[in-house]
Parts: C-alpha cells; structure tokens; sequence
C-alpha cells in the first residue's frame, strides 16, 4: 500500500512541477496545488499506512493509527489554504495590474 | 520562571493583534507601536540577562515532558540572536513613520510588522522541528504581506515571485519532515539527534540532510539558490527591504547551523565538504552582482548574498573557532544589514532616485548621512576597528587552521569587492561638484530618519570595538553548539 501511494505522490509532484514550470499564471497555481497535496500525501504514507481504528479512544480497540501525522497534515493544509488563497489575489491583482498573466511578459527592468 | 521564555513570541503577538484594532488611527497606532516595541526589546533585554546568568530556559508547553510535548529552547544562542532582532525591530519602528506612506500605515503595517518579529523569534527558539515550519509560515505570511503593502505594479510582480518560491521551499520542507519522521519516528529536535546516532543506514539521513539544506538554502540565499532574491527585496519600502535583509536569510542560516550541528552531523565528510564549496560560490555570484548594478538598492541586496556564504563557511569548516566566527558574522551582519538598508533608503529618498548615474555632490546637503554611509560601508566590508572585521578573523583563522587555503583566498577577495561595491556608491552619490539639491523639501524626514540607522551603526561600532566583552559569550556559544550532548540532556532530562 505504501509503494501505491509514494508512486501517486511522486505523480503529484512530477506534474506539479510541470506546471510550475508553465508561462500562465494559473496553472503555476494549479501546480502549487498538486504539490501540496503530493507533500501531505507523503506525510500520511510516512507515518506507515498500519490498519486500525481512528485515532479516539474508545474501548475494547487495540490498535490505533498513527495521530501525528493526521495533525501535521492538519496543520500543513490550512497553512497552504491560506497561502494560495493569497496567491489567488495577488494573481488576479497583479494580472489586472500588468495586463497579463504570462510570466515571460512579467519581466522589469532596473530602473521603473 | 521558565514561562519568561515564551514572552519574545506572545507579546509581538499580543501587540500585533492589539494595533490591529486601530488601523486609520494613525498617531495612536504609531505611538502604540513604538511603546510596544521598547517595552518588547527591554522585556527580551531581561531575559537575554537571564538566560547568560542562569543558562538555558527550557519550557515544556502545557507541561508535557520534552519528546512529547512541543517546546521552546531559549538557550544563549536563540536568545541573543532575539535580542538582536528585537533591536533591529526598534529601529525600524521609529524610521517606519517617515518612509512610510498614510495607505501604507492604515493598511495594517504595524500588525504584519509585529507578527513577523513574532515568527522570527518563535523560528529562533522552537525545539521541534514542525514547530519550525509553522514558524517559518507565520514569518513568510506576514513578509508577504509585507512585501506586497503598497500594491505597485513592480511590487506585484516581484511578490508573486517571491511568494511561489516559498511556497515550494515551504512544501518541500513538510516533505522533508515526512521523510526523517519515517525514519526515526520523532519530530523533536534533541530525540532526532539521538535517534539518528541509533539508525543502522546513515546513507538515506544523510539524504534527508541534503534535503534540508536545500529547504534552509533557498530561504537563506545560498548559491545556486539566491536568484529570487535581488528583486522582490528591494521593490517594498525600505523599511520593510531592511527587515527582510536583516532578518529571513539569517533564520535560514540559522536553520542550517541548528540542524547540521545538532542532528546532521554524522556525514560530515560530505556535508561539510559540499557547505565550504557552496560557500565559495555564494561569496563570488553575490559581489560579482553587487558590482554589476547602478542601483543602489539593489547593490545592498546582492551583499546580502557574499555575507549568506561567509556564516556557511563557518559552518563548512566546523571548528569552535570558524563557529564562532560565524555566530559573531551572523549577529554584525544582521545589524549592519538593516543599517544599510535604512541609510540606502533614505539616500533613495532624498535623491528622487536610485540610479546611481543620476547622482553627485550629496555630502554638500546630507553630510551626516554621507559619513555614516562611509563608515557603515568600512564596517560591511571588515575594517579593523569595527564588527565585520573580528567575525570575518575568526572565520579566516578557522579556515587556515583547517588548511582550507582556497575558501580563505576567495573570501579575502569578495571582502575587496565588497568594499568596492559599496565605495562606490560614495563616491559615485556623495562626492562631486555642489549641485541644486533635488528635493529641498525632504530633508526634514531624511534627518529624522538617519538617526535610527545611527543607532543601529553605533551598536555594531560597539560590537566591534569591544570584541573583547563580547566574545567569551560567543565562545561559550560556540563550545555549547559545538557539543550536542548539553542540548539534549537539557532538553531531554531523563
């Protein structure tokens, strides 16, 4: 199960990076997106993908899944939440600004 | 008592949250602000004291014992290099006023403002590794919106930039978390170091390692990683240019020094070997761009980049001497650093320009701000009598006595540079025929404004002159840093 999943994160990643890769504004996003969800991926499959019951106590259960990795990725999607929709804006915002939203036309020079 | 360590991150917090309150009340907040930030700077003052009399403050958050809990290490080096942020952040509040415009200050500057000092204290004293990250994020958000306050064309292009290339660093440092929490099961700093003396293949650590410092070197700009950034620094207000300068690439540098000290350092063949090349290369990409440019900002920017590569080269050699040079390099050039960036600032200012073929004969207007211009730019690049020189002797002592003869030369070299780079910007700007001055009007702002960046060259003056106070801390830091072993014992007291 852990090798299905470190070949989807790896997936992730590769086109998430295609993407960052990529002229338009948006798709840079879109692929800031998939990396984010190839990194949390990754950190549930790190902390061993073991059968058991949802980390509550409850009795008569035996064994648990791992909770800490559940809260790092708790943690991390919130974080990357509040910085794409950031990113949103100040895309949106500096596309109406520069009349653009082709990274190449993006360009300055020293002295504007 | 151990709950004074958590004081240089609540109260910024606080203190941020409170100026938020009271956006379009421009005097209140300003005056609000700079109280805060002195009571914040003497607050952090008196624990610095304590820390230095009484060794390390350690703070198990909600009282659960150290693998366990999260915790907050306030040992000597987190807190001085606190201290030292907390000094930077009051002068940067009292010039704040004058640079910056009425949309600007009711845009929440003041809130951003504390909670950056917030994430960057928090970065410096975090014992846990995901603690660190969630840092790293509270500093970034709030630089963004720091970066982009102000809404130009050029700065909305540049912050783009500059927020993709964190965002990428920030997600790959969560996978790198992922990884080394796979292999030793723990996030904690001090049970990493001792787990990873336990695990039987050193090969896949080492690569984790590498992973790390590719997260910490694109934050703190080290070769080839620092093309992101010249642009989105200087496109903000200088006020902000001289806190980002100051303070992110150092937390990086910081990162590097904690990780590769205290967990990393089973490979030191490898990883020590590859810092000392990579630290030669920052130093000869970052003044050949200094030299390259007319713009004076931008000159300052690319310095940052030669001085990321002085305190790495510290760190690649890895001796109590070349550590503690880099300790030493790492508390002067964060001084120095915002000193440069406010004096540039204002010299930008008053010239209506910062082009530097479109300047001359401003020493005839300015002259206070001329000489200390000089004499910023003498302690930047390691005159005697002043800090740069006493980091940049015991880095360069480190290096011989490890027979590291071409990382000696390379660094003796860009130090020249270095110094040319920012020469000529006196002489270029300063000297010259008494011309009209540009902007009469000015110069009551920039006169209020050079004292801060005074200040702040006075301290490093200091720093400089009385090397013999400072360095027997510093030593001590460095022989702490330099074994392990205390930091885990006192974190981990079993």
């Amino acid at each position: 199960m852990e090798i299905l999943m470190a070949i989807l994160a790896g997936i992730l990643f590769t086109t998430g990076i295609y993407n960052l890769l990529q002229k338009q504004l948006l798709r840079i996003i879109i692929g800031t997106g998939l990396i984010s969800h190839g990194a949390h991926l990754f950190i549930l499959t790190m902390g061993e993908l073991k059968r058991g019951a949802p980390p509550i106590l409850t009795e008569g259960v035996e064994t648990y899944t791992d909770p800490l990795p559940q809260a790092l990725i708790l943690t991390s999607i919130v974080i990357s939440f509040g910085v794409t929709s950031l990113l949103l804006v100040l895309a949106y915002r500096a596309a109406q600004v520069n009349g653009t939203d082709n990274m190449e036309q993006m360009r300055g020079n020293d002295y504007e | 008592m151990s709950n004074l360590i958590a004081l240089p991150i609540i109260l910024p917090l606080i203190f941020g949250i409170l100026v938020a309150f009271i956006p379009k009340k421009r005097k209140l907040s300003r005056t609000l602000s700079q109280v805060f930030t002195i009571i914040q700077l003497l607050v952090v003052g008196y624990v610095f004291l304590h820390v230095l009399q009484n060794g390390p403050l350690i703070l198990e958050t909600g009282g659960w014992a150290a693998p366990y809990g999260i915790i907050i290490v306030g040992d000597l080096l987190a807190i001085t290099l606190v201290l030292t942020t907390n000094i930077i952040a009051a002068a940067a509040i009292f010039y704040a006023p004058q640079s910056l415009s009425k949309q600007q200050e009711e845009f929440y500057f003041y809130s951003f403002f504390f909670l950056l000092i917030a994430g960057v204290s928090g970065a410096f004293m975090t014992g846990d590794l995901f603690n660190l990250f969630v840092f790293f994020e509270v500093l970034l958000m709030a630089s963004y919106g720091l970066i982009v306050l102000g809404n130009g064309k050029v700065q909305l292009r540049e912050s783009i930039k500059y927020v993709l290339i964190n965002l990428f660093s920030s997600m790959l440092f969560v996978t790198t978390i992922a990884f080394l929490y796979s292999v030793v099961g723990t996030v904690n700093m001090a049970q990493i170091a001792v787990r990873v003396q336990e695990v039987e293949q050193q090969g896949i650590l080492t690569t984790i390692g590498i992973m790390f410092f590719f997260v910490f070197a694109t934050k703190a700009a080290v070769f080839p990683l620092y093309y992101w950034l010249p642009r989105p620094y200087i496109s903000p207000n200088p006020v902000v240019s001289a806190l980002f300068g100051a303070l992110l690439t150092k937390v990086g540098i910081y990162s590097i020094l904690r990780t590769f000290t205290l967990m990393f350092n089973q490979d030191v063949q490898l990883t020590h070997t590859l810092f000392i090349y990579l630290a030669a290369f920052t130093m000869l990409f970052g003044v050949i761009g200094a030299m390259s440019t007319n713009n004076i900002k931008l000159v300052v920017a690319y310095n940052i980049i030669p001085a990321v590569g002085f305190m790495l080269m510290g760190i690649g050699i890895f001796t109590e001497t070349s550590i503690s040079g880099t300790i030493y390099y790492l508390v002067h050039d964060m001084i120095i650093k915002a000193a440069l960036f406010l004096l540039v600032g204002i010299i930008a200012y008053v010239a209506g320009t910062s082009d530097l073929r479109k300047m001359g004969g401003l020493i005839h207007h300015y002259p206070v701000l001329g000489w200390f211009f000089f004499v910023a730019s003498l302690v930047l690049a390691g005159i005697p009598p002043f800090s740069g020189f006493i980091g940049k002797l015991l880095l360069l002592q480190g290096g011989l006595a490890q027979d590291e003869i071409m990382i000696v030369i390379v660094a003796l070299l860009s130090s020249l540079l270095i110094l040319f780079s920012m020469i000529r910007i006196f002489i270029r700007g300063f000297w010259g025929e008494k011309t009209e001055n540009p902007h009469p009007e000015r110069k009551p702002a920039a006169s209020k404004m050079v004292w801060p960046a005074g200040v702040l060259l006075a301290m490093s003056i200091t720093l400089g002159i009385g090397a013999e106070w400072f360095y027997p801390t510093i030593s001590n830091i460095s022989e702490y840093i330099m074994d392990p072993q205390i930091y885990i014992d006192s974190v981990l007291k079993e």
